[in-house]
């Protein structure tokens, strides 16, 4: 790569060409304030706006300061970022920024969390100097996300990823000039909206315009409540991820303090969603091989491939923008959702409870989460399957809010027999997990024979689109992963044309998978902690002494006890869903 | 919310003509506004997807240009031209003239659907400042006085 010099604040540096200032500056060390700029490295996404003028420097022989997140870097270059003009300018934008945004920081669900209020920490902000007109929406509360936008400061990362990532389209900026502002159309409420609540809007949010329906003060009121046994599950990207609240560099696995940190809190049980994974293996894979063989066999009325049905934002995706395909997709439910009708039926039973006095709370890296456990399928006589859904960061502002010294936890384990699982329930946690997952055990099926390498390094990574062909001992099996709903929307596209064929492609929402979901610690724009939980997740994986779902005895056990075997028809009943047509957001009817 | 199958083809024939193409969205919107005489939620939604894009993104570009409409006009639509050389001749205290003889604001249309209220920027006869336009009519060096006499001219017919 060629390179050029240029003077930052009168100090020569070698950058390289075609870079624009603030990449420069990074490259050398050199620290350049940005509020609206995002880049997810890892993940190929870019946001510059150049919307909030945080970033300007000066550039010698140019009259006006310039955004350095949109300005490349020449030759001779001479750049001045601590000059008392850029500094002037920048506190001058910030404060015009701060005077159209609530100063309720210190009861602000974003307190701590927030990029505008470090912002307004570093540049020394101490006196409001403007006062104008303040914006006033009305707040609009989804099962899963919360929108307030007097807190929303126009930066446009909610839209890049709802529209541009995410293919989704449940969010524009509507109207004009003051009166502009991040919606859904026509200024209905996200619930009517196309919304998949993948949340990843909530994920980058730098501000709380946008925060996760919070569930923890429900949680802690069942938690005291002695007629109730409360149950709690966690998801596997939530033990890769959790520990970064708490001071621990990203991809430290954390499952043994998590787990007693959720039986310090009152928790009666503390299960594992990576249970209710393995159980999803045994019901996906069958189903897999039913339409496999069927295929095989020449039956041409066979739906292939098989798309992954876990993520519930990718459900949500398809139910609004490919209804014509929502035959394709496993009738399988979803890991939480197998957890909990078993929780609510087979383990209520062994426990000698009534249905209504359980309550099974999910930990999830998720904001989806949310709004499944709410649809009206998952539930018995109004009851649901699964209470309430605490994403990480709710998981982890709970253990504060409990004076819980988190570090100082000694290790626990899971308890059972919900508690047990594989090391392919673990990599559900990753993009290319659950597919990988499924085929250790469909291998073994299929083929009849002893899978020794588990490992399929193919199918791992972080490319958005991925395929591979697997040998089934002289059957080749062609699968497909996405992650991020754009590129899930490419894939759909190929099938609708004809153009795909995959036996089985795997489907999450987010980028990276669950590891990077909307419930996460926020990634603040490096996309290397992805990198770090993924590799985390892998070990994790690595570490456990059965690394196939098939051979959980707890999940044997749940088929000789209750179940009989995959797709009976106990199985069908209480692990297995049905998908509904949801395009049509404003139910037009023609006549 | 219904839309019937004929204005359902209205807006498909308008999306072919432009190739489906969503950069193509404010034209598609224009026409269709030429053709309707607003753009009402259903008509966004068919306009989306025929398009391929998402309905937000239609409604944002249709909440962002004035020119847009999601409200009927009247039979009358009234324009006050409020230009630079329109301004400084006094088309605000027409326009506000205009407002209290119809007892409405600015984008809205009178109970009797008669007519209706919008500004806009140069008609390109500032000779003729202020301007005022009733459908396609101009009437030019409006007064105060003068606004009564326009809308007599269409309370008659």
């Amino acid at each position: 790569m060629d390179t050029i010099n240029i003077k930052i604040d009168n100090k020569n540096f070698q950058v390289a060409e075609g870079t624009t200032i603030l990449e420069a500056a990074k490259s050398v060390g050199v620290n350049i304030p940005t509020l609206c700029y995002m880049h997810l490295h890892h993940l190929n996404t870019t946001h510059k706006p150049t919307g909030c003028r945080m970033c300007v420097v000066e550039v010698a022989g140019r009259k006006n300061l310039v955004p350095a997140c949109a300005t490349e870097c020449l030759p001779g270059m001479e750049i001045k970022n601590q000059s008392i003009r850029v500094l002037n300018s920048r506190k001058t934008v910030l404060e015009l920024i701060l005077s159209d945004h609530p100063t309720d920081c210190l009861i602000c669900a974003k307190n701590g969390d927030c990029d505008l209020q470090s912002m307004a920490q570093e540049m020394g902000i101490r006196h409001l100097h403007y006062q104008g007109e303040q914006s006033h929406y009305i707040k609009d509360r989804s099962p899963a996300i919360k929108r307030d936008m007097d807190k929303c400061i126009g930066c446009g990362r909610c839209l890049t990823m709802c529209n541009d990532v995410q293919t989704v389209g449940a969010l524009s900026a509507i109207n004009r000039g003051f009166m502009s502002v991040v919606a859904p159309a026509f200024q209905m409420n996200l619930e009517e909206s196309v919304c998949t609540y993948c949340g990843q809007c909530v994920a980058v949010c730098p501000t709380a315009a946008l925060t996760e329906i919070d569930h923890t003060k429900t949680v802690i009121r069942h938690l005291a409540d002695p007629s109730k046994t409360v149950i709690v599950q966690t998801a596997p990207a939530v033990r890769v991820a959790l520990g970064e609240e708490f001071g621990y560099d990203p991809g430290t696995i954390v499952t043994g303090k998590m787990t007693a940190a959720l039986k310090d809190l009152g928790f009666d049980y503390v299960f594992d969603t990576d249970f209710a994974a393995d159980l999803t293996i045994m019901e996906e894979a069958t189903e897999l091989l039913d339409r496999l063989t069927r295929h095989l066999n020449g039956d041409t009325t066979v739906k292939l491939p098989l798309l992954t049905s876990c993520c519930p934002g990718w459900v949500s995706f398809f139910e609004h923008h490919f209804p014509d395909m929502k035959d394709i997709p496993s009738t399988a439910r979803s890991p939480q959702q197998m957890f909990g009708s078993i929780a609510k039926t087979y383990l209520a039973d062994k426990l000698g409870i009534k249905r209504k006095d359980m309550i099974v709370v999910s930990i999830m890296p998720c904001l989806a989460k949310k709004y499944e456990c709410s649809r009206d399928e998952f539930a018995t006589d109004g009851n649901p399957d699964v209470d309430f859904v605490l994403s990480t960061r709710e998981l982890a502002r709970l253990i504060k809010q409990a004076g819980i010294d988190f570090k100082s936890l000694e290790h626990a384990d899971f308890d059972k027999p919900m508690g047990e699982s594989s090391g392919a329930a673990v990599i559900f946690g990753s993009t290319g997990g659950v597919i990988e997952a499924a085929v250790r055990t469909a291998y073994e099926v299929f083929t009849n024979q002893k899978l020794h390498k588990v490992d399929f390094e193919q199918l791992r990574g972080m490319d958005w689109i991925r395929e591979s062909t697997i040998d089934f001992n002289g059957t080749p099996i062609k699968i497909g992963i996405a992650h991020g709903l754009g590129n899930a929307r490419k894939l759909l596209e190929e099938i609708r044309e004809g153009k795909s064929l995959y036996h089985a492609i795997e489907i999450m929402a987010c980028p990276g998978g669950c590891i990077g979901g909307g419930g996460q610690p926020l990634l603040h724009g490096d996309s290397n902690i992805l990198l770090a939980r993924q590799k985390a997740i892998y070990a994790e994986d690595k570490g456990k002494m059965i690394r196939k779902s098939h051979e959980n005895p707890s999940v044997k056990k749940l088929y000789e006890e209750f179940l009989g075997s995959p797709m009976s028809k106990k199985a069908h009943e209480l692990l297995h869903t049905q998908y509904f047509d949801k395009s049509n957001p404003m139910k037009i009817t023609k006549d | 919310m219904t839309i019937c199958e004929n204005n359902v083809a209205k807006i498909e024939i308008i999306c072919k003509e432009f190739n489906y193409d969503k950069g193509e969205l404010i034209n598609v919107l224009h026409k269709t506004q030429t053709t309707f005489g607003y753009l009402p939620e259903e008509v966004q939604q068919i306009v989306a997807q025929n398009l391929n894009t998402s309905l937000a993104h239609v409604y944002g570009v249709v909440s962002f240009y004035s020119f847009f409409t999601m409200t009927p006009k009247g039979k009358f639509p009234i324009n006050i031209c409020t230009g630079t050389a329109c301004y400084v001749r006094g088309a605000e205290k027409v326009l506000n003239e205009f407002k209290t003889l119809l007892k409405i604001k600015v984008g809205e249309t009178t109970k009797d659907d008669k007519f209706s209220l919008s500004n806009l920027r140069c008609v390109g006869a500032c000779g003729l400042a202020p301007v005022v336009l009733v459908g396609e009519k101009v009437y030019g060096r409006v007064t105060l006085d003068g606004v009564q006499k326009i809308l007599d001219d269409y309370n008659e017919s």
